[in-house]
């Protein structure tokens, strides 16, 4: 398959509708694992990594759940190319760094993508829409057990699968889910939810994983420790706290709906003024009103068939993603112009929203009995 | 000594932990924006490998890959599946701090499941071939020592 063929149509995730999808845009789970005796990627010399590279992929590449794979060495991409990689969530950005001795892939619906040569030899993950980690795991776990049987693991009867990090060690499991939380942003309640979450040892990130800012309301919580614990266990523990987070998130918009209406109701429709008229926009800001318009679909302001060309422009209107749309090379200040431009045409056929449903619900909280908050 | 810039705080499981690093450090570090700066990584390879030349002492050389302590104490990371044995006894406390529990408990190979399943039939027999040779029972201990032969080939040949 080719790249152009990959990038044609967006990932399933985007498109499903997985439970809690609303509030839980993908559930990720993603394993490392590592040849035993052999150097790990960051220490392995060229040759070497070279060779591990060609021992792993075609192996990859014959699972039955990877017919009809892209697959490619990374040296052969371009940077753009890369770039919407890990705006689609496929590769790390560290391995968007890699060149000769890495590769990847993937599967035509981009629900499951195999890293080699990242920080570990082998890094699979799947994705799914929605709250689904259970499932995403499943898949993934199915693809481990399919490649152990050709590839010697690496793996120690105390300390679990090896990996290059000592922090990955054990199940080499990393589960997250990538949250939109615009209710606790507005109502700054979001700190204290991610206070409360590094707490109990998981951790809290930006949109594209370590270290990296939170934009458009978008947080990714993902287990913090890989050893001592079951992944059923793991996955069962964050799930739950995901779905604690998804009830304040809920109570949050209703206390909104119920107490700030107006405030409500003047970031939607000052969203929505911005993105239909603008003609420079950054990532950034670009990210942080697509966040309130996708809050404004879910509480009825714009009909529901709006939600996908929403969500679609999450992704589209990446810098990656408009440079590859383009051409020609952009320069940033291009890049805004092009963003805003995408975006204006997009919403030409958004109707402007609809306050009734929400002023109906805001009234008929006030008269009757409205839920308890803090 | 230069004054330190570059504040980092983390809480984990309730414990605050900080870093504070002067401009220099933290362009060593990878720290080029302190918010978007994973924290863990900084603590873990200080702490790492303090710890590492806590358990070993002198500089220790991994004999498969030629890792070192410095290697592991500049990256945080190691050099191949078998330096967790070379550094066992630094690990050992770091794992510890770093995870729920010492022990894995999750998924096994079907490899290794093979291999303990192995070595569990050779441990009964084994114990079998013992006691039938107490007894003196030797037609039981014949047979017992020609299914053990039979095991020891079988695990010979696996990888």
């Amino acid at each position: 398959m080719k790249f152009a063929t990959v990038i044609s149509t967006a990932g399933e995730w985007l498109r499903g509708e997985g439970p809690h999808h609303q509030i839980v845009i993908s559930s990720r789970v993603r394993l490392a694992r590592n040849l035993r005796n052999r150097a790990f990627p960051g220490w392995a010399k060229k040759a070497e990594r070279t060779a591990i590279l060609e021992l792993i992929k075609p192996r990859v590449e014959d699972l039955p759940d990877m017919q009809d794979s892209f697959s490619e060495a990374l040296q052969e991409l371009t940077p753009v190319e890369k770039q919407v990689l890990v705006e689609r969530h496929l590769i790390s950005r560290e391995h968007a760094a890699k060149g000769v001795g890495s590769g990847v892939v993937m599967n035509r619906k981009q629900t499951l993508s195999i890293m080699i040569n990242e920080e570990d030899h082998l890094r699979m993950q799947a994705i799914r829409s929605g709250l689904q980690l259970k499932q995403a795991h499943k898949l993934v776990d199915k693809i481990d057990s399919a490649l152990e049987s050709k590839l010697d693991f690496a793996y120690d009867q105390h300390l679990g699968y090896l990996t290059a990090c000592p922090t990955n060690v054990g199940t080499g499991m990393r589960a997250s889910a990538m949250l939109h939380l615009p209710g606790l942003v507005l109502s700054e309640l979001i700190n204290q939810v991610i206070q409360a979450v590094s707490k109990i040892g998981l951790a809290v990130r930006g949109l594209y994983g370590e270290g990296t800012e939170a934009m458009g309301n978008l947080f990714q919580i993902s287990n913090q420790t890989t050893l001592g614990e079951k992944e059923e266990e793991i996955i069962a523990r964050l799930s739950k706290v995901i779905e604690t987070i998804i009830e304040k998130e809920h109570d949050a918009r209703q206390v909104l709906i119920q107490k700030k209406p107006n405030t409500l109701w003047d970031q939607i429709g000052r969203a929505y003024g911005v993105l239909t008229f603008a003609h420079a926009m950054s990532s950034k800001e670009a990210l942080n009103l697509l966040s309130i318009i996708k809050l404004g679909v879910d509480l009825g302001a714009f009909p529901e068939d709006r939600r996908l060309p929403i969500d679609e422009l999450f992704i589209d209107t990446q810098p990656a993603h408009l440079q590859k749309s383009s051409q020609q090379k952009l320069n940033a200040e291009e890049r805004d112009h092009l963003r805003a431009q995408i975006i204006r045409e997009r919403l030409k056929v958004f109707p402007k929203p609809d306050i009734s449903k929400l002023a109906r619900e805001s009234d008929e909280r006030s008269t009757s009995s409205p839920p308890e908050h803090e | 000594m230069n004054d330190a810039t570059v504040f980092l705080t983390q809480i984990l499981e309730g414990k605050m932990q900080k870093v504070n690093l002067c401009e220099t450090c933290s362009k060593e570090k990878g720290v080029q924006d302190p918010t978007g700066f994973a924290l863990a990584d900084l603590l873990l390879g200080i702490g790492a490998a303090e710890e590492i030349e806590k358990g070993s002492g002198t500089a220790q050389k991994c004999p498969v890959c030629g890792y070192t302590q410095a290697d592991f104490k500049k990256t945080g990371r190691l050099g191949c599946s078998s330096c967790y044995l070379t550094f066992a006894e630094g690990l050992g406390t770091l794992l510890k701090a770093m995870h729920k529990g010492t022990e894995h408990v999750g998924k096994l190979p079907q490899r290794a499941f093979r291999a303990m399943e192995l070595s569990d039939k050779m441990r009964t027999l084994t114990e079998d071939l013992e006691k039938a040779v107490a007894e003196e029972n030797y037609e039981t201990a014949a047979s017992l020592r020609d299914e053990i032969k039979k095991l020891e080939a079988e695990i010979a040949v696996r990888p």
